[in-house]
């Protein structure tokens, strides 16, 4: 999760930082986790701020090789979809437009730059929600699961409109492994809402 | 056309927000896309941006972008052409 100059995992605190704008936390955080991968730098906040809170989620841990690709998928949601860039994307409208902002003026843009990254080709969603409703996640995930349409899934919550921004994901196996706690509504609620204590 | 060509790696690196390349890293014939510097199709539309933003020059045929857009030195020579036609 990531919130507020924090980003946590498995609900430690593993790095944070003090009053800084968006975008340039954003790559203090790219930087500290180690991580290498030069498109980063040329996504929306929307799309870095997914990006990033999934490569905390999946570093050190997760074993995609467990899975066909065909069965790792995405499902997300926010409030704001891809407002905060197309704001911005409206101001470069004024003059010449900018393609690299058109290009993520979709919310959905963030699922393709997960899987781009990882490969993953499952069945992916974006819902726009006014705020993080856990009982529809649960219950939409529980149905690709169940049903076989996914074996794994990515799921949660990544908005951003200019300073605001929250990202609480969580990844969903159909096996149980050793530190995994039930994928219910009431466990979905109380990681989101970590950082409130 | 050296001074252009200068020029051009720093507008290059500028628009296209690539972080981890200097500059003084990218060849005068290095190839821009694919193999070369990596860039994607984005990438070759905000090239059409900078053209028109700090040259004030519209590429009026696309067939022409992958010969334009090869090199900064293939860049630099159709500013050039371009701007001595206009002179």
């Amino acid at each position: 999760m990531i919130s507020k100059q924090v980003v946590y995992k498995n609900r430690q605190r593993v790095f944070e930082e003090g009053i800084k704008a968006l975008p340039d936390f954003l790559v203090s955080a790219y930087q500290h986790f180690g991580l290498q991968y030069p498109r980063f730098y040329k996504m929306d906040n929307l799309s870095k701020l997914g990006w990033l809170a999934n490569e905390v989620l999946l570093q050190g841990g997760f074993e995609k090789e467990r899975y066909k690709p065909e069965k790792i998928g995405i499902v997300l949601s926010n409030a704001s979809s891809s407002l905060d860039t197309d704001a911005r994307y409206y101001e470069t409208v004024k003059s010449i437009p900018s393609p690299a902002l058109f290009v993520y003026t979709l919310p959905n843009i963030v699922i393709g730059e997960i899987s781009i990254r990882h490969q993953f080709k499952g069945e992916n969603a974006f819902f726009i929600f006014e705020q993080f409703d856990a009982g529809f996640i649960e219950q939409y995930v529980d149905g690709l699961v169940n049903n076989d349409i996914l074996h794994c899934c990515i799921c949660g919550w990544v908005e951003v409109l200019e300073e605001e921004y929250k990202a609480a994901l969580f990844l969903v196996e159909k096996e149980k492994s050793r530190d995994s706690v039930i994928f219910t509504k009431e466990n979905l609620n109380k990681i989101y809402q970590l950082e409130n204590g | 056309m050296d001074k252009l060509m200068l020029d051009l790696k720093a507008q290059i690196v500028a628009q296209l927000n690539l972080q981890d390349v200097k500059p003084a890293d990218i060849g005068n014939d290095q190839p821009l896309f694919v193999e070369g510097l990596g860039l994607d199709s984005i990438d070759a539309l905000e090239l059409i941006v900078l053209l028109q933003q700090q040259y004030k020059i519209k590429l009026s045929n696309a067939d022409e972008g992958p010969k334009v857009f090869h090199s900064v030195r293939t860049m630099a020579e159709y500013i050039t052409a371009h701007q001595a036609q206009n002179s």
